[in-house]
């Protein structure tokens, strides 16, 4: 259960619903996922009626919601289709940097980066190093008129299909202190995606390395100060991570309605499988893991909402629900038997789909590592 | 462009809908309301005339209060305004006294181009843009698929049966609209905040100077006088396949005149 905190809450989740109703429908899912192919069109219908810029100031073009809110809309949309609500975190990721850390000139920009239109791509990773984000090698050089980067970013979800790349690059010395945040746009000449990643899943998602040769962007580009990228790009993820973790409850909260409807239809030795206690205790913890996501991910937000510190609790929201949507996607193969197992029910593809999220925005080991040095402090 | 959108409320034809037994008319309260679906293309074609020509769109509806709701849903997609015709009278109104109405309130609204939907999921009469074009003396354009404004010069392709017929008129005029003209956008989520704050003026039959016995179920011209269950459906034809299924199958679908 989740209580809209606000009437405008209420209204804005009964449009996401009729929106999915609409659009997001399984068999659309499982098309484009079949295909691989991005539903950039539906993201702009999204974009159209004002869910691309969520959690951002109205006087920047947002809808001024509370994180809670926006982290809701995120969980119903995993609930009908995870790439689309990856898509609608990564967007609104890649917008945060301009929105929170850039000066006039950049936050001038923001209305048009999150107005529904555009896309945005947001590249940290490379080749040689996600986890340790500090070490990143791509380069960004003064010229007299801005930067030149030079560099592979990797992984980068939107590659290819976005309207600009929120870059982390590095403008000084070796260390989290030579790294600064730029803001390019797609038409960059340079600025080449490659073709995209073949996953295991989130086919429709596929994210693919961006090659930057001798990219110019302006100085007037430059987000925040120079070397305070590795800041902003940390302050970036604890929003993020929350992002995948409400992705990661509303995944669950598919694959256990799913698995629960085929346990009350499907019978067995005279019985419905739902009555076996081996299959009932499975979805009594999976419905348990998924109440307890769900209030770890609603707390944080509601302690960022309030202006406190959430770092360590936006983590404990990211590995517990995401641990938990992996475990849930699991027995829910597991309750639909050789069902589960094929293509013809999506489970099996949830369940593909729950391993990017233990990986993504900071490996669960990584988010581990936060939570235990906050401890060791 | 002035335009006004005739939008109705009616029960969701995608849910279990049924009529009154005490007077035959719609069961509103056991439904869940919504606005006619052929009235959100109108609602759409009105929005993309007025982007693309400048102009104002202004919504009419008749019903009870409850058709507030499908009022601000049908604002929340962008229109400026509504007015809202409400009366205890109205209740069990044929299309007759409705157009009456109807024309009455659009008098004062100075409407270039008067957009509906070209028929309603509830009443289904299909009349209504004929009668209204009838009062109001001026052309009906109906049963559109397809729209161009040109100054004030209206063409539209008519969908028929065969394939469709292109019709002129001159503002203003009525135009109904089928469901193949356009894709309704989706209510944004400032349209619907804004759509908390869009006037809607609410018009009694005194406001509109019509008398309380020429509507309703005093004025009716024609009453619904029984009505019944559709019967469930019956079992289907099994047709077992001897080697002679394909036959069978054809020979079905040849005394249904498909083949
Ligand atoms: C589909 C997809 C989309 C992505 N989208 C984006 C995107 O849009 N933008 C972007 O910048 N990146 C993106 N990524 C990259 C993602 O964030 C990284 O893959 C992730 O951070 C891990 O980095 P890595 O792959 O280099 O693994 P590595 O860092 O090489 O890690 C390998 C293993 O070592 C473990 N490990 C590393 N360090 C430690 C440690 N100190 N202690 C314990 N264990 C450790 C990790 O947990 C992992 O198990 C995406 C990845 C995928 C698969
Ligand atoms: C089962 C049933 C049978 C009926 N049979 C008859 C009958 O035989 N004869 C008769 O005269 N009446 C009949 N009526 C009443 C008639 O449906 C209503 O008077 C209705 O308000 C107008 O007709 P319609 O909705 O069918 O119009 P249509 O002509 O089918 O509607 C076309 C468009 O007109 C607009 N419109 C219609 N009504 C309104 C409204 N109230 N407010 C705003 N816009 C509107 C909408 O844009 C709609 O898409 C019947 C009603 C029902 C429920």
């Amino acid at each position: 259960m989740w209580i809209p905190p606000s009437d405008e809450a209420r209204d804005l989740l009964g449009l996401v619903e009729e929106i999915a109703e609409g659009e997001l429908t399984p068999e659309t899912a499982a098309a484009h996922e079949a295909r691989g192919e991005f539903p950039r069109e539906i993201v702009r219908t999204l974009g159209r009626a004002g869910l691309l810029g969520l959690p951002y100031p109205a006087a920047l073009g947002g809808a001024d919601q509370p994180y809670e809110v926006y982290l809701r809309v995120l969980e119903r949309l995993a609930y009908r289709w995870l790439t689309v609500a990856e898509a609608v975190s990564v967007h609104t990721l890649s917008a945060y940097p301009a929105a929170v850390f850039g000066d006039d000139t950049v936050q001038k920009l923001v209305p048009d980066l999150i107005g529904g239109e555009r896309l945005g791509a947001y590249c940290l990773s490379e080749p040689a190093g996600g986890s340790d984000a500090a070490a990143l090698a791509t380069r960004a050089d003064r010229d007299d008129s801005g930067y030149v980067l030079n560099g592979t970013k990797a992984w980068i979800t939107h590659a290819g299909s976005a309207d600009f790349y929120t870059v982390f690059a590095r403008t000084g010395g070796p260390g989290r202190d030579g790294i600064s945040c730029l803001l390019l746009d797609a038409t960059t000449p340079g600025l080449t995606p490659q073709p995209r990643e073949r996953l295991m899943g989130l086919h429709a998602g596929a994210p693919a390395q961006v090659v930057l040769e001798d990219a110019h962007v302006p100085a007037d580009r430059l987000i925040g100060a120079e070397g305070q990228g590795f800041h902003i790009a940390m302050s970036a993820l604890d929003a993020g991570r929350l992002g995948i973790a409400a992705c990661a409850v509303g995944l669950a909260q598919a694959a256990l309605d799913y698995a629960v409807a085929y346990a009350r239809e499907r019978t067995q030795f005279g019985s419905r499988i739902v009555d076996f206690q081996g299959i009932g205790f499975m979805l009594a913890d999976a419905a348990t893991g998924i109440a307890a996501s769900r209030a770890l991910l609603y707390s944080a937000a509601r302690l960022r909402d309030a202006g406190l510190p959430f770092r360590i609790e936006a983590a404990q929201a990211k590995l517990f629900a995401t641990d938990t949507a992996m475990r849930v996607t699991t027995d829910a193969v597991q309750v639909l038997g050789g069902a589960g197992y094929v293509t013809d029910h999506p489970v099996e593809r949830w369940f593909r789909e729950a391993k990017l999220l233990q990986i993504v925005e900071g490996t669960n080991q990584i988010q581990r590592l936060v939570i235990a040095r906050s401890l060791a402090k | 462009m002035n335009i006004v959108v005739l939008v109705k409320q009616v029960p969701d034809s995608g849910a279990e809908r049924s009529l009154r037994a005490d007077d035959n008319t719609v069961d509103r309260g056991a439904a869940s309301n919504v606005i006619n679906e052929m009235d959100e293309y109108a609602i759409e074609e009105a929005l993309k005339i007025t982007e693309a020509h400048g102009g104002e769109v202004t919504v009419l509806t008749m019903g009870p209060a409850g058709a507030s709701d499908s009022i601000r849903k049908a604002l929340s997609m962008g229109p400026a305004k509504a007015v809202h015709i409400v009366d205890d009278a109205l209740r069990g109104s044929c299309a007759v006294s409705t157009s009456k109405v109807i024309a009455a309130a659009l008098g004062g609204l100075n409407a270039d181009i008067i957009l509906c939907g070209s028929e309603s999921t509830d009443g289904r009469v299909q009349v209504l843009p004929h009668m209204l074009a009838e009062r109001l003396g001026v052309a009906a354009l109906t049963g559109a698929r397809k729209l161009t404004v040109d100054g004030s010069t209206l063409t539209i392709e008519r969908q028929t049966d065969e394939g469709y017929e292109v019709v002129t008129a001159s503002t203003p005029a009525v135009v109904s609209v089928w469901d193949t003209i356009n894709e309704p956008r989706y209510p944004s989520f400032k349209g619907i905040m804004a759509a908390k704050k869009k006037p809607v003026d609410t018009k009694s039959l005194a406001d509109l100077g019509v008398d309380a016995s020429e509507v309703g179920f005093a004025g009716a011209t024609s009453t619904v006088l029984d009505h019944a269950q559709r019967p469930p459906r019956s079992a289907g034809q099994k047709v077992v396949d001897e080697g002679d299924g394909g036959v069978k199958l054809v020979e079905y679908l040849a005394t249904e005149k498909f083949v």
